[in-house]
């Protein structure tokens, strides 16, 4: 594996290995919180293998994807919380959230 | 690079970690077309994950499975629906596509144990194996300061791969009691491959203590350092840092084997002497079959390749042990009373379930506290009326964290048992649901 990839995170520019992952690039952007939870709190990557989604970001427009997960490529626009995305992801149907707070 | 619309083989493999190369050698030495299917970028699982150099030489006969021309790896695929036997879908960034099989080895591996405390979900806290898979893709930490804690032997691998790549390890805390883990070094003698691993583990991390009957109980901080609070039973003390790396113990993934209707005892997928499962040509190997270690994983996986291209018929003599090579079988005897021994020198203590307050998130997808869980009769009460697992990770992580701090069981799975797209899910036309849950009302 040689050679490096640019790519910017939250409008910045970020040179990495390459083969590492977009969640690496933040780090070395940096940053620590990817994305807020539903009731506000900064989070980063908890299993770094696919499982706890704590590290889900926008990478090209697209929101949701795996930081862990996903390898870095040349060009690629990652926006992470800083980047004034909505701190609330858009929630599936279900029943509505109840907290109790006894 | 794009995905195909559907690809058809012999044996659908599920996972390209140890097992599910070990499966795939081994079913593709028998003649058969093998089809490896893994949501990760590249071969390898967590533990080979990117072939990194300190794996190299044990790893490197086994990646030689995916060079066979019968064998072809499709990474960065998430199974997440089975719309009928021989029949899976997985999605990747270019859409869905569906692997038509004769027969299927699944080797999902294991996720770690979470254990709530006070702080557990504050960024810089992590999986130590989470951690050391976060290095192993690109993510820096030399200078950086961390204190690994939790359980068992991986503590001692991650802080010194965390080591190699230039971070100062400040602590181990093991929660453990010393005369347990005492008793387990003195058992080691029986496998002396892993006396050499210990020793040599122990070697590298000369200078960097270890604290046995110590554990975490909370940490504190912001966004660029912590401070985590430990204790040994009888006094707390800080330790600054700037990342904690808790290793609690392994989970089995065991959603795919659900989605293929496996029955799953004792929280792993239940196989017989050929691992084979409950469901008939579906075969399982590796932590998710048993959460016994590598050895483990590489004598299942051969013995699961072999079966499958055999195609012997469920029940015929399917649970014998005729025709498998003799010194694989006794490697997996001798591999899974390792595995024993290790779970028994490790179990968690009680003080693990009395550390989460009322406020503590356990369910961080959808911030459930404790205290609207506690009251809760069992998982699915606390899904419907808390959102508790109800997230995108789908109670992967509070699934097991609630079976650990309530005895709740995580009964059931249903498609998608991954998040996928609307398109991935449409392309795959309706998926029944039956074979996978009963009612859910």
């Amino acid at each position: 594996m040689s050679g490096r990839v640019t790519l910017t995170v939250d409008g910045r520019a970020i040179g990495v290995a390459a083969g590492a992952s977009v969640a690496a690039a933040i780090a070395a952007a940096g940053i620590a919180v990817f994305r807020h939870s539903v009731t506000g709190a900064g989070r980063g990557p908890l299993c770094g293998m696919g499982i706890c989604h704590e590290c889900r970001v926008t990478i090209d427009g697209e929101p949701h994807r795996l930081a862990c997960q996903t390898a870095c490529a040349e060009g690629m626009r990652v926006e992470t919380a800083a980047s004034g995305a909505p701190a609330v992801a858009s929630r599936g149907p279900g029943p509505a959230p109840r907290r109790d707070s006894r | 690079m794009s995905a195909p619309a559907s690809v058809s083989c012999d044996v659908l493999v599920v996972g390209a970690g140890p097992a599910g190369l070990a499966a795939a050698g081994a079913a593709a030495g028998a003649g058969c077309r093998v089809v490896v299917l893994d949501d990760n970028p590249g071969p390898g699982g967590q533990l080979w994950r990117g072939a990194v150099s300190s794996h190299e030489r044990v790893a490197a006969p086994w990646l030689a499975a995916l060079e066979h021309p019968a064998v072809r790896l499709i990474a960065g695929a998430r199974v997440f629906a089975r719309t009928a036997p021989g029949t899976a879908l997985a999605e990747t960034a270019d859409g869905a596509f569906a692997v038509h099989h004769a027969r299927a080895v699944l080797c999902p591996g294991a996720r770690e144990l979470f254990v709530p405390f006070p702080g557990w979900t504050l960024p810089g806290v992590s999986g130590a194996g989470g951690l050391s898979a976060l290095v192993k893709s690109g993510t820096a930490v030399a200078g950086q300061r961390v204190v690994v804690a939790g359980s068992g032997p991986l503590l001692f691998a991650v802080a010194r791969e965390l080591k190699r790549h230039g971070a100062r390890v400040l602590l181990i805390a093991e929660q453990a009691p010393r005369a347990r883990v005492m008793r387990f070094a003195a058992s080691l003698f029986a496998w002396p491959a892993k006396l050499a691993d210990a020793a040599a583990h122990r070697a590298a991390l000369l200078g960097t203590p270890y604290r046995l009957g110590t554990w975490p109980v909370e940490a504190r901080g912001g966004d660029s350092s912590l401070a985590v609070r430990l204790t040994n039973g009888r006094r707390e003390w800080d330790v600054a840092c700037d990342r904690l790396a808790c290793a609690f113990g392994l989970v089995a993934n065991t959603e795919p084997a659900r989605l293929f209707g496996c029955a799953i005892g004792g929280g792993v997928v239940a196989v017989d002497a050929r691992q084979e499962t409950t469901a008939p040509g579906v075969f399982a190997a590796g932590e998710a079959a048993g959460l016994a270690g590598l050895d483990a994983a590489l004598a299942e996986g051969v013995i699961a390749g072999l079966a499958a291209a055999e195609g012997h018929a469920h029940g015929a003599d399917g649970a014998t042990e005729t025709g498998l090579p003799a010194p694989v079988l006794r490697d997996r005897t001798r591999a899974r009373a390792f595995g024993r021994a290790m779970a028994q020198a490790f179990a968690l203590r009680d003080d693990l379930r009395a550390l989460a307050r009322p406020d503590t998130v356990v369910c961080r997808c959808e911030d459930v506290a404790h205290a609207a869980l506690a009251g809760q009769p069992g998982w699915r009460a606390a899904r419907l009326r808390t959102r508790c697992g109800m997230g995108p990770c789908q109670g992967r992580v509070c699934g097991a964290a609630t079976e650990f701090l309530f005895g709740w069981g995580v009964d059931s799975v249903r498609p998608p048992v991954v998040p996928v797209r609307l398109d991935s899910l449409s392309a795959a036309g309706e998926i029944p649901p039956a074979g996978v849950e009963g009612p859910t009302r």
